[in-house]
Order: structure tokens, then C-alpha cells, then sequence
């Protein structure tokens, strides 16, 4: 047994490399004064800075904010947007919509999941490739052992529309035939090539922009929490000035229930 | 309406419409129990739960267990860090749902919280009752296969990797589930602790009786995770209030306990400076 040998270590104890608030004079943000030295950042700027400590270009942080941007959909019955939405017909204060809607896109059909291992997929694709394996085979071992593929294929619809744009910055920042994204492109090839007819969706895209630019996964799953608020608000803020509780009513009759029959709770002693 | 109408699908709800608003129930009906017109003043809070969960009323042996485990989850006690983010919140005068969303947040962790009795009760469905299962499991957790939104586990789970013995608090609950429970695991537990807690390196926590009493009232994993973030949340809101009377002034701030390491004003040494509780 160890013991609490460490948390009596720690007890009034935070030791901080990454920052930290002196009330009335400055604040330190990753061993930088905020104020002083860091004042003239943008916010991107110093959110993908705090992630990873590292300084971005303007043509990397302008691809940064195109993600965030091109997933910034104000549709309301997104499954997460759906939440703000509710939040505002049901009068709640939109904070608590908006985080909980972004609590809500940690998700396994869209969001956190398919972004950490779609860049996962595409890191192992390449280790694999580089150590000379044919792409082809290491698609087929993915489906084989996962059914799925990370990054293609997509609920709703087959066809991403964020796919065409950010091609097509990508080529006007020079940096269209990045060995990832060119690795991103061959995947969904190689998928459409074969029986499946999975199209890539932009979760591999991004992953690979992500790739180029240098973000290890974690780093890169940090930076996508935020990436759909932008299209949270104008969801909360229409179903607030609506009439309240007008946001999709539902009747009793659109619960189809596959239940137990009719039953006494008496009748079981 | 559309031409096609989309429904909600539920074995567990079904409602009758008023004859003049066909948004308002006249009868709603839980797995074929009528909850308003029969089930109210009849059935208890925990008879419930497992009915909403399970789709069966319980057994009388069970809804004596899950009572017992709501009593013993419902207050994790100010010290514990989802109650903490609770009354976090409730000092800063935020609001009352965020006080419970900071408690879920942080209660959903791997350490003492919902995924790692989640995680507990996988072991539990892998395991079993088969000893040598669980000795290879406690030195070895299955990992990860690919990266995940969650972290690899760091301890054993359901035991905690701060404890120096088992705590008498979660002997006196195990004690209590196992004789309450119908098993099997609980009363294996109560057999096994002391050889399980040698192979983890760390006494068992509460978490992990959690996780077999969810797995001896029949629920799932994820019905375990869910119902383990629900009963500890009467604690979580308990102590907010408390705390949201009581003000900010009257909570820690741990006025001394930062230490700036890579403070650019004071490059040669770390920073250690009081932090009066902000006006």
C-alpha cells in the first residue's frame, strides 16, 4: 500500500509551470506575463498557445480557425445544438445550454470520439505504411478489427460539404500536398476503391490539417472542444425569443412504446 | 406534423393523451405500471429507480440493497472532488444546475467516480468470481486498444491508490451490502478483500463496492455509471447550499498554496506569494 505519502505532499501545495494570478499585479500564462507579453495575441492565438506552449503561424492559426469556423452550424436539431436549443425553449439561461452542449459533443457518432481517433487512425496508418505496409492492407486490418474507420463514412449524409473548402484553403496556404493530407485522401481511395463506399468526412481532414501542423492528438482533441459554439448561440438565442416551449413539442402520441404490457403493481406482492 | 412521423421508441414510458391537449398526459405509464394512478403512495423512491432502469419491479431483497447503496453514494462528504465542484459553484453564486453539472463533471472521473465503477464493473462481467481472473486483472488492467477521449486508467479500479488500509467506512458498507445482497459478488467481495487489495497494491474504495452492488442488483455497466452519477448528486447539492450561504470568504482558497514556477518576474526564484481571497 502506498499510502497518502503524496497527498500529504501536496496538502496546500499546487505547484504550477503553466500559470497562475497575482492578485494586483499579473497574471502568468505559460511563463509569459498575459499583459505585457502576450496582450496583443488573438484569442485563438493564445487558446491553441495555452494547449501547447507552442506559437503558431498566421497561416496555421488561420487554418485552425477555418475548423472552427466550418463546424460552426446554427442548425438546432443537431444532437448538441439540439441541447441549446432546448435550454432556450425551456428558459433556461443559455450558459448552462451552451456548456452542456458542449459537454453533449464528446460524442461517439460526430465530435470528441471520431476527432481523437480519427487522427489516432491516421498516426497508426502511417507508422504502419512507413514500415512498409501496403495502405490497403492496413484499411482492411482496421475494419476487420473495428468495423469502422475513424474520419469516413458519416451518419445523416455521405457527403461532407467542409470537405471542398478546406481543400481549398489548404491549397491557397500552400500546403495541399502535405504528406497527411495526401495520407487522408488515399485512405478514402482506397475505401471507395474497394466494397465499402466510404467517403471521407472532414473529421479526417481536420485530423490531417492537425497532422501538418504539428498537434499531437491530445493536443489537437483540446483544441476541437470548443469547435461547434459558434454555432450553439444563435440556436439558444432563436428558441429563447421564440414562444417559450414552441422548440419540436411533443405530442403523447410520439412516444411509441415497445414496453411490458398494462400491469397492477399490486397484483405483485 | 410530417407526412412521416418520427417517434420516440420506449420500452420504459408509455402516456395517454387528455381529450383536450394532446401534449398533456392523462396517464403515464412505467413498463406497464400506472405510475400516477396506482404506482404513487405504493411504490418507493428506490422501487422506482430500478423499475425506470431494470423494466421490473424489484425483489424485495433488492430494493433493500439499492436503498442501502443510494444511502451509502448519496454524500460523498465536502472532501470528495465532485462535491468540491459543487460548492465550487455554489460560492461564486453561480447557478444551481451548474453547482450539479460541476459535481457530474468531475464525478464522472476514473478516480472515485462514475467511469471507474463503470470500468469496475467490466472487470466484474470479465472476472467474475474466478480469483486468478482478478489477480491478473489487478496487476494488469486490460488497456486501451485505441486512444480514447478518456485516459488510461492509472490505478486499479475500484480501489484507491491513496489508501494505506481500507478505509473503516467502506469495511462497514461492504460489511452491510454483502449480508443485504442476494450476490454473488458482494459477498465474494467481503470474502476475497484482503487477497484482491495485496494484488491491486491498494485497499479497496468505495467505488468498488459500488460496482459490485450494481452488479448484484443486475444492472449493466453503463446503467452503474449513470445511477452512481445520480445518487451521489443529493450530497453535491446539499453541501452547494450550504456553502453558497456561508460565501466565498468562509471557503478555501488556497490563499498559499500556488507556486508559480515560471514566473518571468521572478525568474531566479519560484514565486510564493499570498493570495488574499479576491474582493
Amino acid at each position: 500500500m502506498s499510502g497518502p505519502a503524496e497527498l500529504l505532499a501536496s496538502e496546500d501545495r499546487w505547484e504550477s509551470r503553466l500559470g497562475g494570478w497575482v492578485p494586483g499585479k499579473r497574471v502568468v500564462f505559460r511563463g509569459h506575463d498575459l499583459h505585457s507579453d502576450l496582450h496583443g495575441m488573438s484569442w485563438m492565438e493564445l487558446y491553441v498557445f495555452g494547449i501547447t506552449g507552442r506559437r503558431f503561424s498566421p497561416v496555421e492559426l488561420r487554418l485552425l480557425n477555418a475548423i472552427w469556423v466550418y463546424t460552426s452550424y446554427p442548425d438546432p436539431r443537431i444532437w448538441n445544438n439540439r441541447i441549446a436549443a432546448l435550454s432556450g425553449s425551456a428558459r433556461s439561461t443559455a450558459a448552462l445550454g451552451v456548456s452542456a452542449a458542449v459537454a453533449v459533443s464528446e460524442a461517439g457518432i460526430y465530435g470528441g470520439r471520431p476527432v481523437i481517433q480519427a487522427i489516432d487512425f491516421l498516426l497508426r496508418a502511417r507508422q504502419r505504411c512507413d514500415a512498409g505496409d501496403l495502405l490497403a492492407t492496413v484499411v482492411a486490418d482496421e475494419l476487420q478489427r473495428y468495423r469502422f474507420i475513424p474520419g469516413y463514412g458519416r451518419p445523416v449524409t455521405r457527403a461532407d460539404e467542409r470537405i471542398p473548402p478546406m481543400l481549398g484553403l489548404l491549397a491557397e496556404c500552400g500546403l495541399g500536398n502535405g504528406s497527411y493530407i495526401g495520407l487522408a485522401l488515399a485512405v478514402e481511395e482506397t475505401l471507395l476503391d474497394g466494397r465499402w463506399r466510404m467517403q471521407m468526412n472532414i473529421a479526417a481532414l481536420y485530423a490531417a490539417v492537425a497532422l501538418e501542423i504539428g498537434l499531437t492528438p491530445r493536443e489537437y482533441s483540446l483544441f476541437m472542444i470548443p469547435c461547434f459554439v459558434a454555432g450553439m448561440l444563435p440556436c439558444t438565442i432563436e428558441a429563447t425569443t421564440n414562444t417559450e416551449g414552441t422548440f419540436f413539442p411533443l405530442r403523447c402520441a410520439r412516444i411509441a412504446y415497445e414496453g411490458a404490457p398494462r400491469r397492477r403493481w399490486g397484483e405483485m406482492a | 406534423m410530417n407526412s412521416k412521423v418520427e417517434v420516440i421508441h420506449s420500452k420504459i414510458w408509455e402516456e395517454v393523451p387528455e381529450g383536450d391537449n394532446p401534449f398533456a398526459a392523462a396517464a403515464s405509464f412505467c413498463s406497464g405500471y400506472d405510475v400516477y394512478g396506482e404506482l404513487l403512495g405504493k411504490a418507493g423512491w428506490a422501487e422506482f429507480v430500478f423499475l425506470l432502469f431494470r423494466r421490473e419491479r424489484p425483489q424485495r431483497i433488492q430494493a433493500r440493497l439499492f436503498e442501502d447503496l443510494a444511502v451509502v453514494l448519496a454524500n460523498p462528504g465536502p472532501r470528495d472532488p465532485a462535491v468540491h465542484a459543487a460548492m465550487s459553484a455554489g460560492v461564486g453564486g453561480s447557478t444551481h444546475a451548474s453547482c450539479l453539472m460541476a459535481a457530474l463533471a468531475v464525478g464522472a472521473g476514473q478516480l472515485g467516480g462514475a467511469r471507474e465503477v463503470l470500468v469496475a464493473m467490466q472487470a466484474w462481467q470479465t472476472c467474475g468470481q474466478q480469483l486468478d481472473a482478478w489477480l491478473g486483472h489487478l496487476v494488469k488492467p486490460s488497456p486501451e486498444e485505441r486512444i480514447d477521449v478518456w485516459l488510461p486508467i492509472e490505478h486499479a479500479p475500484g480501489f484507491d491508490p491513496h489508501g494505506a488500509s481500507c478505509a473503516t467506512t467502506v469495511r462497514q458498507t461492504l460489511n452491510q451490502l454483502a449480508n443485504a445482497s442476494p450476490g454473488p459478488a458482494l459477498p465474494w467481495l467481503a470474502a476475497q478483500r484482503v487477497v484482491l487489495e495485496t494484488s491491486a497494491g491498494c485497499p479497496l474504495a468505495m467505488s468498488g463496492v459500488a460496482a459490485a452492488a450494481f452488479i448484484d442488483l443486475g444492472f449493466s455497466p453503463q446503467q452503474g455509471e449513470m445511477l452512481y452519477l445520480l445518487l451521489r448528486l443529493p450530497g453535491a447539492a446539499a453541501h452547494a447550499l450550504e456553502q453558497e450561504d456561508l460565501g466565498f470568504r468562509n471557503f478555501p482558497f488556497f490563499g498559499n498554496g500556488l507556486e508559480i514556477m515560471d514566473d518571468p518576474a521572478r525568474k531566479h526564484a519560484p514565486a510564493h506569494e499570498t493570495t488574499e481571497v479576491p474582493a
